[in-house]
């Protein structure tokens, strides 16, 4: 067989709705493609634990602080299951995470804006985690098995989380004036940032038709994007708050909400490394990296040891 | 209600509640992503057992008193957590240290806390010594791994020994409240579980010592001041509000 005809029966199986296994022969771009994509998303499980982590040791009352907890640890699995699903690609962990710590890989943009109250706890969950889950939702579909399953597993979990964040704004909602005005402050902040996780518009989106046709991508950015607005603008009327754009309308034509214009050059700054806290977020897990490299030295060394103490015996 | 219950069940809170504080410190800062889920994981265990410790001690007190108003508005000088858990995360090996010479004891004394005869008591020592069989396992091969591992981690876990034995012996020094479990009657037990861990670690265990004391009491480091105005912030910041 051609290299022709193998694309042409990888194509097929696309078609067919074949999910595409680690063994099955694929084009090196979709290779690729994956790889780039499923490790940028284990990437930004990790860095994406920073600002959450940021308030566990100040979350104000027991009970948040143990949701907190849970819901950080949660991440790191998410980020493990997605590193072994990256994995069956053919490239190790390591080398992901070597390239994340040298800036060469990305992670998700929204990790790098600041956690900045209590509140922002809620406001991560509600829109951050809901923006991730859509986007997840539709990758339980995407043709590469092993991401289709993480993604499976990572929702049942995300969507737990996302109802936690929601409820957490809920609670300050119905609180103290300081606490309501906690609460509109982080959905001001956190409102366009969130709509900038769903990526450029589709006319500036690079990977978006190759992605679309190989079905790693099953709806386009700027589809997930009007589906969350959508979705939020409902949700947010049960907190009594407002969404911080004035061209927010209903379009009874479209049956959609029209939205005003995300700020793109702020969208283009944070991806190039200019956010408010991109050094931040990658120095603290350089410094983890390094300050870990002692540990896992001796953990292999250990293990090293008993493996020839086993031979021996 | 007795007073001495009350001051018991604060002390196993407020110890469980601040260790809990700390190994939280490392969350997202672990040195590979499997131990960062594994101490988060502990702290998360700990906490959930300073809250049934605190709930219990609020339904003592009466009135008013909750999980929280116990957690995040008594002072440092109320606080009855033993020092060693108030210690610096420092480098991973300290973290692993302290874990795991609190856990060795933590499991003997909830032994103990299943004989008492108070029921809550013994309910909540039977949840937790579960968690705590998994702390002691993970810390203990810890140990293991990092004293017996490179010269350099042998080094850094003798270095973390000489910063936290001097804080073992409050374990074994009843306060006066705490006579619900002989304390004393513990340390043989606990010495020797010690001293074989460390033997298969190639660590030595530190004679003769002096030992520092008086967390049980209210009279801690200096470590506790700070650990309390992190945690308490939020509770200062916007009294009697809901969260």
């Amino acid at each position: 067989m051609t290299v022709q005809d193998f694309e042409q029966l990888f194509q097929q199986k696309i078609d067919n709705e074949t999910k595409i296994e680690p063994k099955d022969w694929m084009p090196d771009a979709y290779r690729k493609t994956n790889i780039r994509q499923i490790s940028q998303h284990a990437h930004s499980e990790i860095v994406g634990m920073l600002p959450e982590g940021n308030w566990i040791s100040r979350a104000p009352s027991l009970k948040r602080k143990a949701i907190l907890i849970a819901k950080v640890q949660d991440e790191a699995g998410h980020g493990l299951y997605l590193y072994s699903a990256a994995e069956t690609l053919g490239m190790s962990r390591e080398e992901m995470i070597n390239d994340l710590n040298s800036g060469k890989a990305k992670y998700s943009s929204i990790f790098n804006y600041p956690t900045l109250t209590w509140a922002d706890m809620g406001a991560v969950g509600w829109l951050v985690d809901g923006a991730a889950i859509l986007n997840q939702v539709m990758l339980c579909r995407t043709s590469y098995g092993p991401y289709a399953r993480a993604m499976v597993r990572i929702c049942k979990e995300e969507s737990f989380h996302q109802r936690q964040g929601f409820e957490t704004l809920l609670v300050l909602s119905r609180g103290t004036d300081e606490q309501k005005a906690m609460c509109q402050d982080a959905i001001n902040r956190w409102w366009w940032p969130s709509l900038m996780m769903f990526g450029p518009r589709d006319s500036e989106s690079t990977n978006s038709d190759q992605s679309m046709k190989w079905k790693i991508k099953r709806k386009t950015n700027d589809e997930l994007r009007q589906q969350f607005v959508d979705m939020a603008v409902e949700q947010v009327k049960v907190l009594g708050m407002k969404l911080p754009d004035e061209k927010l309308t209903w379009n009874e034509e479209r049956k959609h909400y029209d939205f005003g214009e995300i700020d793109w050059n702020e969208f283009w700054n944070v991806v190039k490394g200019n956010g408010p806290c991109n050094k931040q977020r990658l120095e603290a897990r350089r410094k983890a990296h390094e300050e870990g490299q002692w540990v896992r030295e001796a953990a292999m060394a250990y293990a090293e040891k008993r493996r020839s103490k086993q031979k021996a015996a | 209600m007795s007073s001495r219950l009350i001051d018991y069940t604060l002390h196993l809170a407020d110890t469980t509640l601040i260790l809990s504080q700390r190994n939280s410190e490392w969350c997202g800062h672990g040195p590979i992503l499997e131990q960062d889920i594994a101490i988060t994981n502990i702290s998360l265990d700990l906490l959930g057992q300073s809250r049934n410790f605190y709930q219990y001690a609020a339904s003592l007190i009466g009135g008013d008193a909750t999980e929280d108003s116990l957690a995040y508005l008594r002072k440092e000088r109320e606080f009855k957590n033993l020092l060693l858990v108030e210690q610096a995360n420092g480098d991973w090996g300290q973290t692993i240290l302290r874990q795991y010479l609190y856990s060795q004891f933590q499991y003997l004394l909830f032994e103990k806390l299943q004989q008492c005869n108070d029921e809550q008591l013994i309910a909540m020592a039977a949840k937790s010594i579960k968690e705590t069989a998994y702390h002691v396992r993970w810390s203990s091969e810890w140990v293991i791994r990092l004293g017996d591992g490179t010269e350099e981690s042998h080094s850094r876990m003798l270095k973390a020994i000489d910063e936290l034995w001097r804080y073992t012996g409050e374990m074994f020094m009843p306060a006066g409240y705490e006579t619900i479990v002989e304390v004393s009657s513990l340390k043989n037990e606990w010495l020797q579980k010690v001293t074989n861990i460390f033997a298969e670690a190639t660590l030595p265990v530190p004679e003769k010592v002096f030992m520092q004391a008086g967390g049980k009491e209210g009279k801690h480091t200096e470590q506790l001041g700070f650990i309390l105005t992190e945690l308490q912030y939020m509770q200062r910041a916007y009294p009697g509000a809901q969260w």
